[in-house]
């Protein structure tokens, strides 16, 4: 089984979003990158599928160089090769048709994307690489069974969570519940060495694949003071939440 | 400009409150910029019902397929009715199923895409919103760089506002074929409400000191008619499922009023949170992060303060009704 998941290179979940050049670039200064959470659950079940099922694992990121020790780390934790298509990506869909074009000529049994990147939040990758590829999509997995090539997949719905029985080749928008944080893999000594003699395919692209215009960010505005309610006096919050915030 | 809505109904065929409040949200576009105004939605029981929220037509299409959710099934009928209709722009929800097939929609109609809308759009030589991103720490604005557009719109972040108009409702019928995926079984949690649909969400952390306390929290989301939900340690730990992790890793809340208690308020637990309209925090520690992020908090002992809130509640609700 070969398997690719996609992998965004991410602020870490406790970084200061700030912002450059007249508020139209994410300031990268002094942020730690990481793996983006949703991928990284699915980089782990892939792992799995590697050591039980012989699965292999390409991971593959559309980006910078400075995306690269983002994709080193997924070699540490487990991936056998990595890809950078080398563009600075403007949109989810410039996203999704790279990766879509480099699927088209490098044919895989399963892909693996998280469900949303948690820094621009556009949650439209994985769809889109499943109309580019005409590939069956299964979003927001949480559990994913494969035997020859046959899928069972459990997936979140409001409220619960549905079972689909499907076949290969198959798209997953990923999350947690594909495996248990417990689960997840930190890289270790060994595992960094390796990643360093690993294969990491830079592909050149200039194709100006976009969709959208980010033209500039803001910042919410501060907020004001919390009205603090003394504990023994309940009704008093009651009342503010009703005649004061209408929300109750 | 020609505006379709996806109206996505509940089991019942009821429109949802996202459905009505996407149409308010497009009846206003509609009338500021002149255009019309067309709703598709699937077995809808009232289909009529859309004209109070200023829909001019509503397409209901009559399929026993399209009772359970498809991703290529729904996006085939969607993309059809937006192409046939002559349509420039498509309003969706930001419902699980909506952003399930949101990516999908907009390669089939070759549109530029955008999520976590939070403002009308802006009318130019290009179309203009604005969005939250970086999970409620910032707002981006985006121009649409495509001729056909589709705006998945935040939930809340218009409300519902009523445009009795008269419309017209029109059944169709659609050729279906089958579908990759087969749904063998659906497994509900609970019968209450979600995460997703509910104005109000009462939210416990590690504060509760374990899972047998739940009762409190469950107590107080019955009595106010919201949905339960927890922070990650609390998930991670296995006291409450996954599904109840708010955050950013978790489900984002974008309620009416949010009620955190024994939640510290760590960054990726107010992000997630961040757009509910009203912060309530109940925590023992007075430093605990959260009171910055809180609209209203009491300093003190869950144990003490939730039976005492659950009791002053109820006297609320029999004489407010």
């Amino acid at each position: 089984m070969k398997i690719l998941v996609c992998i965004s290179h991410v602020p870490d979940t406790t970084s200061k979003i700030n912002f450059t050049e007249n508020n139209s670039k994410f300031d990268k200064s002094g942020v730690q990158f990481v793996i983006n959470p949703n991928d990284e659950f699915g980089l782990t079940r892939a792992i799995w599928f590697k050591e039980k099922n012989n699965a292999t694992i390409d991971v593959i990121n559309v980006g910078l160089q400075d995306t690269e020790s983002t994709l080193r780390k997924a070699l540490a934790i487990g991936a056998d090769r990595a890809v950078r298509i080398n563009h600075d990506p403007k949109d989810g869909l410039s996203v999704a048709k790279h990766i879509s074009d480099y699927i088209k000529l490098n044919s895989y049994d399963l892909i693996i994307a998280g469900r949303e990147s948690i820094d621009y939040n556009g949650g439209m990758v994985p769809g889109m690489i499943s109309a580019f590829t005409d590939i069956n999509f299964i979003d927001k997995c949480i559990d994913l069974k494969i035997s020859g090539n046959n899928v069972e997949a459990s997936r979140e719905i409001e409220g619960g969570k549905e079972n689909i029985s499907t076949h290969l080749p198959l798209i997953i928008g990923g999350q947690k519940g594909l495996v248990e944080e417990s689960d997840l893999r930190i890289p270790n000594m060994r595992g960094i060495m390796m990643a360093r003699k690993k294969e990491l395919l830079v592909i050149d692209s200039d194709e100006d694949y976009f969709a959208t215009h980010s033209k500039d960010f803001e910042k919410p505005q501060p907020k004001g003071e919390v009205t603090i309610v003394q504990a023994d006096e309940v009704e008093k919050l009651i009342d503010l939440l009703h005649n004061e915030a209408k929300a109750l | 400009m020609k505006i379709l809505i996806f109206a996505e109904t509940d089991e019942n065929g009821n429109f949802k409150k996202d459905a009505l409040e996407i149409a308010s949200y497009a009846s206003q576009v509609s009338s500021e910029n002149g255009g019309s105004l067309i709703a598709l939605s699937f077995n809808a029981s009232e289909p009529e019902r859309l004209s109070n929220y200023g829909v001019q037509k509503t397409i209901n299409a009559k399929n026993q397929e399209l009772n359970n959710f498809d991703p290529e099934i729904y996006s085939n009928c969607i993309s059809e009715i937006f192409k046939s209709e002559n349509c420039d722009l498509l309003v969706l929800s930001s419902s699980s199923n909506s952003k399930y097939i949101g990516g999908i929609l907009s390669v089939k109609i070759d549109a530029g895409y955008v999520t976590n809308v939070i403002s009308k759009p802006t009318m130019g030589d290009r179309i203009s919103v604005q969005r939250n991103t970086f999970t409620n720490k910032a707002f981006e604005n985006v121009e649409i760089m495509k001729s056909k557009v589709i705006l998945a719109i935040s939930k809340n972040s218009y409300g519902l506002k009523e445009n009795q108009i008269n419309s017209e409702a029109i059944e169709t019928n659609f050729n279906i074929s089958e579908s990759r995926n087969k749904v063998k079984s659906v497994e509900k949690t609970s019968n209450k409400v979600t995460i997703a649909d509910a104005d109000i969400v009462v939210s416990g952390g590690r504060g509760l000191k374990g899972p047998e306390n739940w009762h409190l929290i469950e107590n107080l989301a019955d009595i106010l008619g919201g949905a339960t939900a927890c922070s990650k340690p609390v998930s991670d730990l296995g006291w409450r499922p996954h599904s109840e992790h708010v955050g950013q890793t978790g489900k984002p809340v974008s309620s009416n009023l949010y009620i955190a208690i024994g939640i510290s308020g760590a960054i990726q637990h107010l992000a997630g949170v961040n757009s509910s309209k009203v912060k309530v925090v109940i925590n023992t520690d007075p430093e605990a992060p959260f009171f910055k992020a809180a609209d209203y908090g009491i300093v003190g002992d869950a144990f003490e303060v939730v039976p005492r809130l659950i009791d002053k509640l109820k006297e609320f609700k029999s004489s407010n009704g």
